[in-house]
């Protein structure tokens, strides 16, 4: 603890920070990074323009307004459980019951907002089926960190028994509709023009706000900041890919008379939830320490935090998350029956492993899980609009997989971390 | 600098019927390495657990700055400034070297980090240890050396002005450089005012490194001495028992 450094100036006995130097030097580190094995989400990005080129020269429905917002509301659901999954990825666990629970809480949902059930209040039936996804995550994490057996048994036997569960609540061969339109607006409405412009600005704003306040406390501590023209690169990469979807969602995509266009309601919530999401995983105590546990948990434990506690939160969070991808579903899908929410967990786990989240723990994003769900679902919708049988998917969708587990792998071995284990 | 830092007396320790620690005395002082050697089963482990808070002390009186404290949990002994660098480390591979070094005491802004800050102060450590090993702060653990990683736990240890640091085996699984940068980053933290305990079955370290060596026998202290005032092959002996302490001659 001796004197304080003043702003930007850098003596050669001090240590860096990676942050020091141009642009230049910037880039020169982030490619070492990338050598190094840290790709992150690159490969999913990468996969997914490969993907959508080809499609887009497969097939002349690919490339357009309509397509497009297709994707993407078909992708939602994937992205938001695979985000739910990240926070029990991270530590090093599965949740293998994440479909399943959306599938017990949107039953009851149905059973009591619907005019045939109960007829409850559907903010109320909402309200219920979230915490009962609170409650349902508790009770993994009860059985995971409490009594300690791995998570892969105790979420296969809910994986098991909620089906069950499923069915008794909804009744066998049971069909309920939904019926409240502020549901079925999530995914089949859109936002005025004006408001995915007003999203898109927010976003930019909310980003420059952030970068400023994260300056300004490193500016205040005396080390070095980045480069700030990193920054503006940043927003302007933001503003054009940001600018050419909304562009694109607000051209008229209606096939009658009547002109469909706008953002989809549901890609707002998505981001809300991502924004929030990350800012916890990577901002405050809590994220950090879930990080450090999926690391080493011994470390974790012996630096004084409550593993147990964390673990049990993480499960709570990624069960509530799994029933809201099942909001969207039955949004999507319009109904909710007994097998609701059965099929979708595993390739939920595939979005995240796409997209570089690894399922040893302690590596990986937010953002990365939603990259690799959204390639997942460009395989599906691609494939679909190619009229292939149906066990092409499965086989690509698989073999992309395997693929990207292998680059995990490797860039594992580069990044030196595997080496140790093996 | 006349009253130790830590200052042990008649400490015992039981499991079941097994006496570990038979009556230990140990000090150290601010500003020395104290080495303490002894053969596996000696009771070096459980000493240090001791102080460590991890495993109390069933008897006997431990003397923080002259004051008698009582050992009872890791946040008190952490309270009076009292870190243990395990041999394992307890590092997370994933993460970098400033978030290792503030793991569980990171600094908050509004319920944020405030990365700017603890970068600081993680820099201003490593640089007040003289380390020139590591390139940057923001490098992952899984990158670095062996002996960089434990610079690494060193440093996390002083972070919040350590008054003690307990160091187990800190040069084992190193090669020869590195078990040379270590040690003179253990004599420099030594030099900075800090009471070291080192825990060591290398002889040569002890002897590189040490004020004072203490020996441990099957629980009981048979040797403590000023290094300066014996030899390898003495403290050999005593560490296997074949040759008995005749006193100090302090």
């Amino acid at each position: 603890m001796t004197t304080h450094v003043t702003s930007g100036v850098r003596s050669d006995d001090m240590i860096g920070s990676g942050q020091e130097g141009t642009i230049g030097d910037q880039v020169r580190a982030y490619l070492q990074r990338l050598r190094g094995g840290e790709m992150g989400a690159l490969p999913a990005v990468a996969g997914f323009f490969v993907l959508a080129i080809l499609f887009s020269i497969l097939s002349p429905f690919f490339l357009t307004e309509r397509n497009f917002a297709n994707l993407l509301t078909q992708a939602a659901t994937l992205v938001m459980l695979a985000m739910a999954l990240v926070f029990v990825i991270l530590l090093g666990e599965i949740d293998l019951s994440a479909g399943v629970t959306s599938g017990v809480a949107m039953s009851l949902f149905v059973v009591l907002s619907n005019p045939g059930g109960l007829n409850m209040n559907w903010i109320l039936a909402l309200v219920v089926s979230l915490l009962s996804g609170v409650l349902i995550g508790a009770f993994i994490g009860f059985f995971v960190a409490k009594v300690g057996i791995p998570s892969f048994v105790v979420t296969l036997g809910l994986f098991l028994g909620f089906q069950g569960l499923q069915l008794i609540i909804i009744g066998s061969g049971g069909l309920y509709r939904i019926q409240q339109p502020e549901i079925l607006a999530i995914q089949n409405s859109n936002l005025p023009e004006w408001g995915g412009w007003a999203m898109l600005v927010i976003m930019l704003l909310v980003s420059l706000g952030m970068a400023f306040l994260d300056r300004r406390r490193r500016t205040r501590a005396g080390v070095v900041n980045r480069t700030i023209a990193i920054l503006w690169i940043r927003l302007a990469v933001i503003a054009v890919v940001g600018g050419v979807i909304v562009g694109l969602l607000n051209q008229n995509r209606g096939t009658g008379f009547l002109a469909v266009s706008g953002v989809p309601i549901v890609v707002p919530i998505t981001l809300v939830v991502l924004f929030l999401g990350t800012l916890l995983l990577d901002r405050t105590k809590f994220g950090r320490y879930i990080y450090a546990i999926g690391g080493n948990a011994e470390a974790a434990r012996r630096a004084g935090i409550k593993v147990v506690g964390i673990k049990w939160a993480a499960f709570a969070i990624c069960s509530t998350l799994a029933v809201v991808s099942g909001v969207f579903s039955a949004s999507k899908v319009g109904s909710v029956d007994a097998a609701f929410g059965r099929d979708i967990v595993l390739s939920g786990v595939a979005a995240a492993v796409v997209g570089g989240v690894s399922l040893f723990g302690g590596r990986g994003r937010l953002i990365h899980a939603a990259v690799g769900a959204l390639v997942i679902a460009v395989i599906t919708n691609g494939l679909g609009l190619l009229n292939l049988p149906g066990g092409v998917n499965f086989l690509v969708t698989g073999g992309v997989l395997i693929l990207a587990a292998t680059v995990d792998a490797v860039s594992r071995v580069r990044a030196g971390g595997a080496l140790s284990r093996r | 600098m006349d009253v130790p830092i830590i200052e042990l007396t008649a400490v015992t320790k039981s499991f079941g019927p097994v006496s570990v620690l038979k009556g230990v005395a140990l000090r150290a002082r601010a500003g020395e390495v104290t080495a303490l050697v002894g053969d596996n089963g000696a009771g070096k482990s459980t000493l240090i657990k001791g102080l460590a808070g991890v495993q109390p002390y069933d008897t006997g009186e431990v003397r923080f700055a002259g004051e008698l404290v009582s050992l009872s949990n890791p946040r008190e002994a952490s309270r009076l400034g009292i870190e243990v660098v395990y041999q394992d480390l307890a590092l997370c591979d994933n993460l970098d070297i400033v978030q290792n070094m503030f793991l569980g005491r990171e600094e908050t802004v509004l319920g944020t980090f405030d990365e700017g800050e603890m970068e600081r102060q993680a820099s201003e450590t490593l640089r007040s240890l003289s380390v020139r090993t590591v390139k940057s702060v923001r490098q992952k653990v899984s990158s670095l050396s062996g002996g960089q990683r434990q610079t690494v736990a060193i440093a996390r240890s002083v972070l919040k002005s350590a008054k003690v640091v307990i160091l187990d085996e800190p040069t084992a699984a190193l090669g020869v450089a590195q078990t040379e940068q270590v040690l003179a980053l253990v004599r420099r933290l030594a030099d900075s005012g800090v009471a070291v305990i080192m825990i060591s079955h290398n002889l040569i370290d002890v002897f590189a490194v040490a004020d004072h060596i203490n020996v441990l026998y099957l629980g009981q202290m048979v040797a403590s001495v000023e290094t300066s005032a014996t030899n390898s092959s003495d403290v050999v002996g005593y560490i296997t028992g074949s040759k008995t302490y005749m006193g100090a001659s302090e």
